[in-house]
């Protein structure tokens, strides 16, 4: 079903006089949230609508319809399990904003618009469910890229974890503007736009089994506003931006190495990493370069514009702590490889299998 | 953190290479043997045999207890698991070795099997108070060091009476492989000296390790996990081998003393006895090398309350982990080394811990040695 409750709420037999309000403090979605019929459409209209709230939902069709601009567009679609759903510096809401803004960004496009649709488990507190509506309206709000058209489908319980949110979204990239995972080439340099691992240090320090105190609020952030002024800052030398989410670091630059027949050379000392977040992953036996991030960038661009692109970074706030920190080398092996603090190398590896409960 | 800073600092790394350049004699090799899995993960994960002079090398040793369970042992748990009324709590790095027939407790769980990651004992015994219908069976495996905790897990399930929680005891003691080793030395392996795990000499100190350096004429170094305290306590070996001394010395004085924890050992020696012999992966039987639990006990442990029989099971014929576990072999003399063996589809445990010689050599240092591209 759409996200369009005004159709159901007004526009036939449900009336505001017969409705009983939604007990959003108390109440629990049950299957009836999810069959189509009026508990539907109101669950969709006091919880999605209100929160997500603008024109084209407010039209309350199946689908929206919108303007193209002229010329190139880009699209990506991406779920979200994030467990658990709320956690320092972030939600499941504001994350599947963030992600599906990032996902377009990366290509260099203006994000324009995005589609939500939620998988609910039976059981769930209706006033989370609110929280995580109005964090994702908020995040939409301030990135300026409306939610207009999304779905609802409500699982038994233990057929899903409490909320699954799936993100689309659509931009148009300027023109003259062409990056992509396969243009790296050996003498370019690799960048970074913060501090790694917030994400996935905050995510754990709230899991049931390992709480642990920890102060790393999660990097969760709309780039959009960074990537615009880096475009503005370099132009056609960028090769490349990708955002290292899941996999973290390790695993975006071993995809790069494989898109583009390169290898990475990195310096360790050059990466930043925080003091607790590098402290948690010591106590956790992990690798700050394979943690998640949600609001970091990686940026491989043509050497001569290197040092405009770091600057024009370090302008923005989200890319304050922006960083060279290797660069795209000859190797038909593809290796990421690091020169350590000590001045020994290694390789910088995907994770085999994966070491912890997912975390994005 | 400047904790941790402090004993990864660049330049201290750099000046102690250069004291082990003009200390370690030309007209000479150093062998040592790092005999825990954790000094090898961090001689690879910060590249320290490129500080080392090339006379001085690494032999990586036994010391991990994912590498040295033997396949039989991990069949009974998998056997345990299929249970229907077993719950198998486990550590997250047990899950992918391999066991007969292609089988491991990750595909088991696949296949329904109810085994549950854990990340400490007491996870267990969480798990078996909120599910009292169900028979919680707490996969014990490691060295000294993580023989208290699961000491803490039967005492407590003791207190509380918890009569659905029980443990399969794997606990290994590092003292009786290291005389193993010293004791088949010359079958591939020389080695001049150890580096000795400093978590374990936490709980049981120095004293144990005395034998090795009396009637084997082995020094060895109790080193802290830094890569400064690898580097360092390379230093002492090399210096103690100049000397001519033979001595058990202590790096890693911060932690370890020389009685090591009394409290832990007295809980360890209540609950636990000694074994008298046991299998290693890469060792074969060990006499008195393992523990178990004490008949006062009884009914926690969970070999005696399901009759659990240990099948013998045989490694894949092609996998060298049992010479790498001796020091015998590198992983890049293993044939399916990075061809059909690696961390993705790992044929013996060498390649499957984070602690394993073969996992790595293939993670971190692999432009080393590998044979064909991935
Ligand atoms: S490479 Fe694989 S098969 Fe060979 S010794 Fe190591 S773990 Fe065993």
């Amino acid at each position: 079903m759409d996200l369009s409750p005004l159709r159901h709420a007004e526009g036939c037999v449900v009336t505001k006089t017969y409705r009983r309000k939604l007990d959003i403090g108390n109440g629990r979605v049950d299957l009836s949230h999810g069959a189509g019929g009026r508990a539907m459409a109101q669950l969709i209209a006091d919880i999605f609508h209100t929160a997500l709230d603008n024109d084209w939902l407010r039209q309350g069709n199946d689908q929206s319809v919108f303007e193209a601009p002229k010329g190139r567009m880009a699209m990506t679609t991406d779920a979200f399990v994030v467990s658990p759903l709320f956690f320092p510096g972030g939600d499941i809401g504001s994350l599947a904003v963030h992600g599906a803004v990032n996902d377009i960004a990366m290509s260099g496009a203006k994000p324009l618009y995005l589609s939500a649709s939620f998988i609910i488990e039976e059981g769930f507190p209706l006033s989370d469910l609110a929280r995580i509506a109005e964090s994702m309206g908020a995040a939409s709000r301030a990135a300026g890229v409306p939610v207009i058209t999304g779905d609802t489908k409500v699982v038994e319980r233990g057929k899903a974890d409490g909320v699954f949110i799936t993100t689309t979204g659509v931009g148009a990239v300027p023109e003259g503007l062409d990056l992509s995972g396969d243009k790296a080439r050996p003498g370019d340099v690799l960048l970074v736009s913060g501090s790694i691992g917030d994400h996935g240090v905050a995510v754990m320090s709230k899991r049931e089994n390992l709480e642990f105190d920890c102060e790393i609020l999660s990097d969760s952030a709309a780039l959009h506003g960074l990537v615009a002024d880096m475009v503005a800052a370099a132009g056609a030398a960028l090769r490349l931006m990708r955002d290292p989410t899941r996999g973290g670091l390790a695993a975006t630059l071993n995809e790069i190495a494989q898109q583009s027949r390169v290898g990475f050379r990195i310096e360790e000392a050059a990466i930043p990493v925080k003091p607790e977040v590098a402290a948690a992953c010591e106590l956790l036996g992990l690798d700050p370069l394979n943690v998640a991030n949600e609001g970091k960038l990686i940026a491989v661009v043509a050497p001569e514009a290197a040092p405009a692109l770091l600057e024009a970074m370090r302008a923005h706030p989200l890319g304050r702590d922006a960083a060279i920190i290797g660069a795209a080398v000859e190797d038909e092996r593809r290796f990421v490889q690091m020169t350590s603090s000590f001045g020994g190398a290694r390789i910088v590896d995907w994770l085999a299998g994966e070491q912890l409960p997912r975390i994005c | 953190m400047k904790y941790v800073d402090e004993f990864r600092d660049g330049d201290l790394a750099r000046g102690l290479a250069r004291s082990l350049a003009t200390s370690a004699r030309d007209d000479r090799e150093y062998r040592f043997m790092e005999f825990c899995g954790g000094h090898t993960h961090a001689i690879s994960r910060y590249g320290l045999e490129d500080l080392l002079p090339p006379n001085i090398r690494m032999i990586h040793g036994p010391g991990c207890p994912v590498c040295v369970l033997p396949v039989g042992r991990i069949d009974a748990a998998i056997a345990l698991a299929r249970d229907p009324k077993v719950t198998l709590c486990t550590y997250a790095d047990l899950m992918r070795v391999p066991a007969s027939g292609g089988m491991s407790l990750i595909k088991a769980k696949a296949a329904g099997a109810d085994i549950r990651m854990v990340y400490s004992t007491l996870d267990a015994i969480r798990i078996a108070e909120a599910e009292p219908s169900r028979e919680v069976v707490f996969f014990a495996i490691g060295f000294e060091t993580t023989t208290p905790p699961t000491a803490l897990a039967i005492r407590l399930a003791a207190q509380k009476k918890l009569s659905n929680f029980s443990v399969f005891c794997n606990h290994v003691l590092t003292p009786a492989a290291m005389r193993a080793i010293l004791a088949g030395e010359g079958e591939g392996v020389e080695i001049d000296g150890f580096v000795g795990p400093s978590h374990v000499s936490a709980v049981i100190g120095v004293r144990p390790y005395q034998f090795a350096a009396q009637q084997f004429n082995k020094p060895i170094v109790i080193a802290g996990f830094e890569p400064l305290d690898v580097m360092q306590s390379i230093l002492m070996l090399v210096r103690q081998l100049n000397e001519g001394r033979c001595e058990v010395e202590n790096q890693y004085g911060r932690a370890v003393t020389h009685e090591g924890n009394l409290k832990a050992q007295a809980e360890v020696a209540d609950i636990f006895e000694l074994r008298d012999s046991f299998e290693w992966r890469g060792l074969g039987e060990v006499p008195a090398s393992a523990l178990r639990l004490r008949a006062a006990y009884a009914d926690y442990d969970a070999e005696r309350r399901f009759g659990v029989t240990t099948p013998s099971a045989k490694d894949n014929p092609a996998c060298e982990c049992g010479a790498i576990l001796r020091g015998a072999k590198r992983p890049h003399d293993c044939k399916l080394f990075g061809t059909v063996c690696t961390p993705e589809t790992p044929m013996g445990s060498c390649m499957v811990s984070s602690e394993g010689a073969c996992a790595a050599q293939w993670t971190y240092r692999r432009f080393d040695t590998q044979r064909v591209a991935s």
